[in-house]
């Protein structure tokens, strides 16, 4: 079987509508004269986001020269977001990404993903335009859409502001069993991710993220009052495709979230690593007001092309790189 | 030996709450912004029952010491069912709890998987097809083999099971033992 190893895990085939998808969403930009970008892959600092573990490498002048650590993107946001600032106006960019440790049937621990910035839209206006993009490249035109907390009500049956943590943990373990304890958030994202999604049948939008989940989200009010965050996800077929944003501006909250985000690794028994405070310090110059969004291209692939798994529409998967 | 999260795959057993288990179905669970796990559908070794459990990536399980080794039925003595590995003429004493039942298909010098759990024998698969004998069902209807229909028949170890209606007492019948139903007449 090892033998095998050498050839590609996607088909020729598979490979040739591949190509055909890059060149239509390519072709979706030009065409609303959004500006490609490829901002770089290596940074001196890492996602801050405690549950995405940036890959580390060692730059040197020499072999025998010291070393600096510098991650391999996890996302091009930061760098993009410096762009915005910069003045460059709507821009996307198609790249690999880097993750450790995310590997399985829908994650490669590199994979392309599709990230684009669009001035003067909030998260409202972007989902139309990430429906509008899904639909040409896989053909599916019924976009559902929940806020979160509707999202929970219709299939657990439960009030996400009401609900105690131990109502949230033994809905969790009615469905599947799990050791550990968890704060409000990692409930809230256990039955997310086990008890709702694999229940989303068709593209499923969902908005209005609890204000603890913003990541670079603005938090704002619902229309019950409620601090949410200006967040989006869309979802098809229970695969988790894109993540939305109305962008936070405010260089000084930014920093706090950098901030809270290493005391929770800490917290974690996570590494500490640098965060980026050249978007801080471009989000201070002005970061004109913009939502943004990233989406997972090789999931978009397996869904166009109805495969089972991502190694299925990407050259060579990491058993194979 | 113990696994982290991050090995779990299909066929492991694992040590969880005390008893052997083994996992059927194994996904990798992680939202963009959320920790990582790994989903698992298992099988208790010993109760049968089928769940679902996650574990977080840090998580890490003790192996459990199971194996399957194929074994010839001897005999029962009314408590207990003696095997014996071919090769070596090694015999286990399987409780009648862990046969279950599969005792029913069991004819002597049949070979079927024995599951050990620290050398001790938890629980017994007999052969997809076992070939036995109708010691008992109604007379055969002459002439009615293309008609549907059918009627019990008792086989030699005691199970029964649906034949149709032109099987006659004496004859060799392939049973298939994950439906328990007919399959023909043996040696055809």
């Amino acid at each position: 079987m090892n033998a095998d190893l050498w050839k590609p895990s996607a088909s020729i085939e598979t490979l040739q509508q591949r190509a055909k998808a890059l060149r239509d969403i390519r072709f979706f930009f030009n065409q609303r004269q959004v500006m490609e970008v490829d901002v770089p892959v290596l940074s001196m600092a890492a996602v801050s986001d405690p549950f995405i573990d940036s890959m580390e490498v060692s730059y040197q002048h020499h072999p025998d020269s010291d070393i600096y650590p510098y991650y391999l993107q996890s996302s091009p946001e930061y760098a993009m977001k410096r762009l915005l600032a910069a003045g460059s106006g709507c821009i996307y960019q198609m790249a690999k990404v880097f993750r450790n440790g995310e590997i399985g049937r829908k994650h490669n621990p590199e994979f392309t993903m599709l990230e684009w910035y669009r001035l003067g839209f909030n998260e409202r206006s972007l989902m139309r335009e990430v429906a509008d993009l899904v639909s040409i490249i896989t053909g599916i035109n019924a976009f559902e859409e929940y806020s979160y907390k509707a999202v929970f009500e219709k299939f657990l049956g439960i009030d996400i502001h009401t609900a105690s943590q131990e109502q949230l943990a033994q809905t969790m373990n009615q469905y599947v069993e799990v050791s550990g304890d968890y704060d409000r958030d990692g409930w809230l994202n256990l039955l997310m991710s086990h008890c709702i999604e694999p229940q989303l049948n068709g593209a499923v939008f969902i908005y209005d993220y609890p204000a603890s989940q913003a990541a670079l989200a603005r938090v704002k009010k619902d229309e019950q009052g409620n601090r949410v965050a200006a967040r989006f996800e869309l979802f098809v077929n229970g695969i988790e495709l894109a993540n939305g944003y109305h962008e936070l501006t405010d260089s000084d909250e930014q920093q706090r979230r950098f901030e809270k985000d290493l005391a929770d690794r800490k917290a974690l028994d996570l590494p500490q690593r640098p965060y980026d405070t050249r978007l801080v310090k471009a989000l201070a110059n002005k970061l004109p007001d913009c939502a943004g969004v990233a989406l997972g291209v090789d999931r978009l692939l397996m869904l166009a092309l109805n495969k089972d798994e991502i190694s299925e529409v990407m050259p060579f998967d990491f058993s194979r790189a | 030996m113990s696994y982290s999260a991050n090995q779990l795959k299909n066929g492991l057993k694992v040590m969880i709450d005390g008893d052997p288990c083994s996992m059927q179905q194994v996904e990798f669970v992680k939202p963009g912004k959320g920790q990582a796990f790994t989903r698992v559908k298992m099988r208790n070794l010993l109760t049968g029952r089928v769940w679902e459990r996650t574990f977080k990536s840090n998580e890490s399980l003790e192996a459990a010491d199971v194996m399957e080794r194929d074994m010839e039925y001897l005999y029962s003595d009314g408590e207990m069912f003696h095997f014996m590995v071919p090769v070596t003429f090694e015999q286990y004493a399987v409780e009648d709890s862990a046969v279950g039942d599969n005792a029913k298909w069991l004819k002597d010098n049949t070979t079927c998987i024995v599951t050990l759990w620290n050398d001790r024998a938890i629980s017994v698969t007999p052969p997809n097809f076992v070939e036995l004998e109708v010691t008992e069902t109604d007379p055969g209807l002459k002439g009615d083999t293309a008609q549907g229909g059918s009627k019990p028949a008792t086989m030699s170890t005691g199970a029964v099971v649906r034949v149709p209606l032109f099987i006659e007492e004496g004859e060799v019948l392939r049973i298939d033992t994950r439906t328990g139903e007919y399959v023909g007449r043996a040696g055809k």
